[in-house]
């Protein structure tokens, strides 16, 4: 890092006093390229800093934090024994495996053998041992590590490095490989903690403010503050009832009503109004004094001790309760209330404001109010949970060892603690790898708060990490929570949501945005009382409500009282400009609460801008010119105060300017670049502020189903299932975004030449018609490469899976057709061709596998075929065989199958406007119009996909890039940018086409011009992975389900088609009973029954049992499920009795 | 040059009129437009503009429209070429998979000429339909490769997979026949794969004759196409000082303007080049004052040959595929007319 008066870069020079020898009528220059700062931002954070930002944050200081606050391990049964832990450390991953030579392991090899890469966790302990005390270190467990993490040994290292360790070196990182499974911990949303939020509830005509307390120590609590028919109440989980406001503030310590009505109603009339009735029901409940108060809240406290000592008198409950449970996070210094009342107080006052005037209600979806909870706050949840648990399980076994009275040798708690098993390790690991986040300790249970990375293409990877999911319930149907807020500009992307019912509750993170993590409050509050904050334990509701006086809040909790907000808040942040505290602390004023709020809790989203002083922006074309020639980076900028990073908090106080020429006297930021405000996905699609808004959003979605590259490392990856595009194409119209994010180093497309026409009638409803030579020559081909995995078990008894060659069958001595491809080894050859029903692994497993009283000779024992055959209708390939061991050394076998596509009728092709359509029809290229200079189309596109999804942006698509092939370069589609469309049609002309992009056509049948013109060009296609060769489906006869001997269901298991309800009420409706009976009854699960005309039960063989008689038998017959709902019924001891005619 | 107005396609601003010709009988009241061979042998000319090596534009003047397509068409789809079309791969350890390597070495043009080889009728493989060709390769480190080098070339041998590495084995009487011109590629410097040190390639690879309508690969052009002859009538005096934007919106030697006098005229000769962008139409100031048409039946051919054909015999060959589809017809036709009407008749 350089230091400041770093006279080589020259940069001195510039931020220095003088303006360049500009005089004051010199035109000012405008910053061109300041768009640099977005790559030079990125190349510093990376596209997933904030994961990996909050990964360090808790594996450097947080994880410190959690053993400091549970340090010490002590004995009952000992008093003199003490542990306590000095340090924790992460070391770097490392081999679990004891014997092996080389420790370290690449995240690589974890996902190839199935194994976590995690590092050890270890400690520092100082302990007693007999009369000494001992320091040593020891391994508590293992961290899975996120890669790129500074843990990880993928950080900091080159492209040939990353390449020696088969790892691409596009990959953002962030994730986690727990089990050989890649797992993202998402981005969880919720509301701030330690603020105040006031709600209105218009039904129940409730005000209420709100507070959810969480302190470091996990205590979570949630304070109400709320109006019940006109009174104010405070509510606690920990009390039964609501407490009358006056009360509560009472048990606080402030005694006097005159007090009370300062602090909260302050000298407001209206307020005083209000609020007078609530004191007058505290004296008519008879509570006047604070020990009245406590008494009175006392009785109504909930109490749970575990130990049942000695009853407390109710004050002490009472006064235990609002010390330490109510509003925990505002600190109360010995048993002195005020700081709490006075935060209550506030609390009322807002409630007050709220029902005097209606604009005074929170919002809870402005995004200011959010906090976003990353990876490294879950993993420290779940850390201290788990360390809490450990230190539990080591007293006890303490404990134990203690008991014993005489011992053999003296007891070491070093080695009780090597006996502690893997619960940490194995905690993290089931955690990360169900997604449960099931916490008792801190009332936290969560699901699906990990998710397996979408390696579809790199961009769902990519789009995964930016992924953010709300806490808020899918299916209510509440629309301000899902809508579009306008806070999220340039924080959230406004177009990557999914559609339905997820719609607006999962969003996505924009380009430039980051996300704090926590700064250490002390020295802030200090900052703050140095900058001339008057403490607020010194005010009095007169002070705190006077005129001209401002409450300064840090986090959430008041701290004091300033008369001049606005220069506090300026020399605030000229002092963060100087670095002198943390650049993502931010401070702001709210004028409709008179408070100026300082935050410095993690989790809150800011993003960096230009500061503009003077009507003049601090970054000049100068620094540019130094941060394009490499000498300085971002952090200079920041370091510099030429850029900083605001909060949305901040936002509200700042001017900011979108472009150079908008900037006012007023302005205090410019923005970087303004296409920063979409996200990393929305940024594939060129001229997006051309399409209606919709169909970015689809796209979307779609680019993440997009065939492509997937990363550098692909052909060495062995997943579940994945596609690859044989020859993947970087898109002509790009965006500086795509350049930015690789996709154009790892694209999923190929820019097909299209021409915008209606052919065939095969192309109705978005349907596409391809030519068949460019399918020929590689257009849309792709690949698809499922893994098949197996494990060669040992069993507990001694016995052991093996794999066998094929066999020779006795009667011909030819090796079986299905098991041509088995090698030796018993295992198929790589490159083989697996034909379907072939045998790719040739297991065999012991008959007595399970009988664990076996102690014979394992080799000896018999063997049974369990061979793994290929499924899948069509052939494939044998790509790859990997033989390996995991972690619990059982061997492992993965067979990696490949099947090379080309596409067909049917397969689902996209372009990057959210217009999908299916291939409708494959034409000869002879049948392909062509134009003047003999290009035939690759695809035909119907033109009447335009006017009604008004994706403009797809037509300046085809022009720009049309004008790029053209002229030989490629062209840029940016948001709010971009190539114009008059240049394009300029080069257009200049190449003697039509300006306007349509060529003149000849019909490829008749051999004659097509009377209109053509919109010709290329657009970039995408294929997705929807083809029909995984979709067909069709059946005669087949598989039944065993309890109803109905077909069975879905295309996996060769299941019927089912004829609904609907379609069996057409067919009434019809009047076609005998086609009913046949597609309900006998195709279906047709039985034939003996059933008793007398007795109407059903018998068998032509006996009815219950008759005992064979008399009035007759066969009938009937749907098996419909026997077996009789038989069901019989068993709840309902008879059900078949009435016959006409028997 | 005034050209017959009913020989003109009408080149609008946004759209096209009459494309189809009406030159038949009972279109035009008192005319008779029955074919005449003598009329046709008077108006077909066939001119060659340009050949070069692998390339041909020529003119053809006087058919209709359906007759220039069929050998267009023709060309793209029937004229055989040979190919290679099964690969038998014993080893390939590069990154390119057996399937993708297959195709690309299916899309090398052979300089096999197709006459001397017969359509492979089922499966079995004879000296006379099959060329058999080996493709081995290994990628090794030069030992005396400069240290700090990261250019492959200089670092490995046979980094490359190349067209050139196709070897021909000789069976049976090729020996002989293709005595004068060994089978290969047309282009020894196709890349097929890329190889790193260790690779090995090992394949044995079978050419036959085909069709373009079975697959691109055996289609013997790269682009075979055709345009019609441009045509530029200006009504109005172009005013001078618009006389070279007039000759801006058209394509470079299409339109003169004199010196001197700024007045313009259409260059009989640089017409043809002209690529008809319409961006005249475009301008306010000219409108009115000049009609761009084209000529219906005077088709600019332009053959690329991507095969072991010279580019001047694709349209021959065209044509001896059109007259065997034509005699084909002609046969079927005559069985079905010397047949009693109630047989089956069998074509071809």
């Amino acid at each position: 890092m350089e230091v400041d008066g770093d006279e080589g870069s020259g940069w001195d020079q510039l931020t220095g006093g003088s303006w360049h020898g500009l005089g004051l009528t010199d035109p000012i220059k405008s910053v061109e390229d300041k768009w640099l700062l977005l790559p030079a931002f990125l190349k510093v954070k990376g596209l997933v800093k904030q994961h990996i930002d909050s990964f360090n944050f808790f594996c450097n200081h947080d994880i410190k934090n959690i053993v400091k606050a549970n340090n010490k391990v002590t004995s009952d049964v000992d008093p003199r024994f003490w542990l306590k832990y000095t340090d924790i450390n992460v070391g770097m991953p490392d081999r679990n495996d004891g014997s092996s030579v080389e420790r370290k392991v690449t995240p690589h090899e974890c996902r190839l053998r199935d194994i976590t890469y995690s590092a050890p966790i270890s400690v520092t302990i100082h302990y007693t041992r007999g009369k000494n005390i001992v320091q040593r270190t020891v391994n508590i467990g293992r961290l899975p590590i996120m890669l790129r993490s500074s843990k990880c040994y993928l950080t900091g290292r080159t492209h040939a490095e990353l390449a020696r360790m088969t790892e691409c070196p596009l990959d953002p990182g962030g994730y986690f490989v727990v089990k050989g499974t890649e797992k993202v911990i998402l981005v969880q949303e919720q509301l701030s903690k330690n603020r105040i939020i006031v709600e209105l509830d218009t039904v129940k005509n409730i005000v209420q403010a709100s507070c959810t307390s969480s302190t470091h120590g996990g205590l979570k609590s949630k304070t109400y503050v709320a109006t019940k028919k006109g009174r104010i109440y405070l509510r606690h989980n920990c009390v039964h009832e609501d407490i009358p406001i006056v009360i509560a503030l009472k048990a606080m310590g402030i005694q006097s009503d005159k007090e009370i009505l300062l602090l909260t109603a302050g000298t407001t009339e209206a307020y005083k109004a209000a609020f007078a009735a609530n004191l007058e029901d505290a004296a008519k409940l008879g509570v006047f004094t604070r020990q009245q108060a406590l008494e009175y809240i006392g009785s109504r406290v909930k109490v749970n001790r575990k130990v049942m000592g000695p009853r407390r008198p109710a004050w002490e409950e009472a006064l235990e309760a609002l010390a330490t449970i109510v509003l925990a996070h505002v600190p109360v210094k010995g048993l002195d209330l005020r700081s709490k009342a006075i935060f209550v107080a506030t609390m009322t006052r807002r409630v007050l404001m709220a029902m005097e005037d209606e604009k005074m209600v929170d919002d809870r979806d402005y995004v200011g109010n959010k906090r976003l909870e990353l990876a490294g706050q879950l993993l420290a949840l779940l850390f201290e949970d788990l360390f809490k648990t450990y230190n539990a399980n080591l007293k006890t076994a303490i404990d134990k060892v203690l008991k014993k009275q005489s011992r053999t040798s003296e007891f070491d708690a070093f080695n009780t603690m090597q006996f502690q098993g893997d619960h940490l390790t194995s905690g993290f690991v089931r955690a990360i790898s169900t997604g449960n986040w099931s916490l008792k300790r801190f009332k936290m249970e969560r699901a699906g708060v990990t998710h397996v990375l979408s390696r579809l293409s790199f961009i769902s990877a990519l789009g995964m990490m930016t992924r953010i999911s709300s806490q808020f319930e899918k299916t209510r149907k509440v629309s301000g929570p899902r809508a579009l807020q306008p806070s999220q500009w340039g924080m959230l992307c406004p177009s990557d949501t999914p559609e339905g019912e997820a719609c607006g509750l999962v969003k996505n993170l924009a380009l430039m945005t980051h996300i704090t993590t926590d700064v250490e409050e002390p020295p802030i509050v200090q900052l703050a009382f140095m900058l001339g904050v008057e403490d607020i334990s010194l005010a009095t509701g007169t002070e705190i409500y006077g005129p001209h006086t401002f409450v300064v809040n840090v986090n959430g909790t008041i701290i004091g009282l300033t008369r001049y907000p606005a220069r506090f808040v300026a020399q605030f942040r000229r002092l963060r400009r100087a670095r002198r505290i943390s650049e993502f602390v931010s401070v702001f004023i709210n004028h409709h609460h008179k408070a100026v709020h300082i935050a410095s809790d993690g989790g809150r989203i800011c993003r960096p801008m230009i500061i503009v002083e003077n009507g003049r922006p601090r970054v000049t074309p100068e620094h540019i010119a130094l941060l394009k020639k490499g000498t300085v980076v971002f952090d200079d900028f920041l370091r510099k105060g030429l850029v900083e990073y605001l909060d949305v908090n901040e936002e509200n106080d700042a001017y900011i300017a979108l472009y150079e020429a908008d900037i006012v006297p007023a302005t205090t930021h410019l923005e970087i670049e303004p296409f920063t405000l979409l996200g990393a996905v929305a940024g594939l699609i060129p001229y997006p502020h051309h399409n209606q808004s919709p169909r970015n959003t689809y796209q979307c979605a779609m680019g993440k189903q997009a065939i492509g590259a997937i990363g550098y490392n692909q052909l060495n990856r062995i997943d579940t299932l994945l596609y690859l595009s044989v020859y993947p194409q970087q898109p002509m119209v790009k965006t500086k975004t795509i350049e930015l994010v690789g996709y154009d180093k790892l694209p999923a497309g190929q820019n097909a030449t299209v021409a915008v026409m209606s052919y065939s009638g095969y192309d109705i409803e978005d349907a596409l018609i391809l030519n068949k030579a460019s399918l020929d020559r590689g257009y849309g081909r792709c690949q698809v490469l499922r893994k098949n995995a197996t494990l060669i078990r040992k069993y507990p008894n001694g016995t052991f899976d093996r794999l066998a060659d094929a066999p020779v069958d006795e009667n011909t001595g030819q090796i079986a057709k299905k098991y041509d491809i088995i090698q030796a080894d018993g295992l198929a050859g790589v490159g083989e061709r697996v034909d379907p029903g072939d045998v790719y692994i040739n297991k065999q497993t012991p008959t007595n596998s399970t009988d664990n009283s076996f102690t014979g000779q394992a080799a000896a024992v018999p063997y049974r075929n369990t061979p793994m055959s290929y499924k899948s209708p069509v052939a494939g390939n044998i790509d790859k065989v990997l033989i390996s061991d995991t972690e619990n050394d059982q061997t492992l076998i993965k067979v990696l199958i490949r099947q090379t596509r080309r596409p067909e009728l049917g397969d689902k092709f996209s372009s990057r406007h959210g217009q999908k359509g299916v291939c409708g029809l494959i034409v000869n290229q002879e049948d392909m119009p062509f134009n003047d200079q003999g290009i035939n189309p690759d695809t035909i596109m119907n033109p009447h996909g335009f006017p009604s999804r008004m994706t403009v942006g797809k037509m300046i698509e085809l022009l720009a890039g049309k004008a790029g092939v053209l002229s030989g370069k490629l062209q840029y589609g940016t948001a709010f940018g971009g190539s114009k469309v008059e240049d394009m049609s300029r080069i257009l002309v200049e190449n003697g086409f039509s300006y306007a992009g349509k060529d003149m056509l000849t019909s490829g049948i008749t051999g004659e011009p097509l009377e209109a013109y053509v919109y010709f060009g290329p657009i970039y296609y995408q294929k997705l992975k929807h083809m029909v060769m995984d979709k067909m489906h069709a059946r005669a006869r087949g598989p039944r389900a065993t309890l109803t001997r109905q077909p069975t269901e879905g295309r996996s298991r060769e299941g019927g088609l089912r004829l609904g309800e609907m379609e069996r009420d057409c067919l009434i409706g019809y009047g076609a009973t005998q086609l009913l009976l046949e597609r309900l009854m006998i195709s279906s699960d047709k039985f034939e029954v003996n059933a008793c005309s007398k007795c109407g039960l059903m018998g068998y063989n032509g006996w009815c049992t219950y008759c005992k008689s064979s008399k009035q038998m007759a066969q009938l017959t009937i749907p098996y499920a419909a026997k077996l709902l009789f038989q069901e019924l019989m068993a709840m001891n309902v008879v059900p009795r078949l009435i016959l005619d006409d028997a | 040059m005034s050209i017959d107005p009913r020989r003109l396609v009408g080149i609008k601003a946004e759209r096209v009129t009459d494309v189809s010709s009406r030159d038949f009988p009972g279109y035009y009241p008192d005319e008779d437009n029955s074919w005449n061979l003598d009329a046709f042998k008077e108006n077909l000319t066939v001119k060659i503009y340009r050949v070069s090596n692998r390339s041909i534009d020529f003119d053809l003047v006087g058919v209709d429209a359906s007759i220039a397509n069929a050998f267009r068409r023709i060309m793209i789809a029937e004229v055989p070429t040979v190919t290679i079309e099964s690969v038998y791969v014993y080893n390939n350890t590069s990154v390119v998979v057996d399937e993708v390597l297959s195709q690309r070495i299916g899309l090398i043009p052979l300089n096999v000429d197709p006459a001397m080889m017969e359509m492979r009728v089922g499966d079995e493989a004879t000296d006379r339909n099959t060329l058999v060709f080996t493709l081995t390769l290994g990628c090794t480190r030069r030992k005396d490769a400069p240290k700090d080098s990261t250019d492959p070339a200089q670092l490995y041998e046979n980094h490359e997979l190349l067209s050139r590495h196709l070897l021909w084995e000789p069976a049976g009487e090729q020996e002989a026949v293709f005595a004068a011109k060994p089978p290969g590629p047309l282009n020894p410097d196709i890349v097929l794969a890329k190889l790193r040190p260790g690779q090995q390639i090992e394949m044995t690879l079978h050419a036959i004759k085909g069709v373009g309508k079975d697959h691109a690969k055996f289609s013997p052009v790269a682009t075979a196409s055709y345009r019609l002859l441009p045509h530029i009538n200006i009504k109005k005096t172009i005013p001078p000082h618009l006389a070279e934007k007039f000759q801006n919106c058209f394509s470079p030697g299409v339109i003169r303007v004199d010196p001197r006098t700024k007045a313009v005229s259409v260059d009989e000769q640089g017409v043809r080049n002209d690529t008809v962008s319409r961006e005249v139409l475009r301008h306010p100031e000219f409108e009115g004052s000049v009609e761009l048409g084209r000529v219906r039946d005077h088709f600019l051919f332009n053959i690329e040959s991507e095969s072991a054909y010279p580019p001047q015999r694709l349209l021959l060959e065209a044509i001896s595929v059109m007259r065997d589809k034509i005699a084909n017809i002609k046969r079927a036709a005559e069985a079905l007319l010397d047949r009693p009407a109630d047989e089956d008749v069998t074509m071809g």
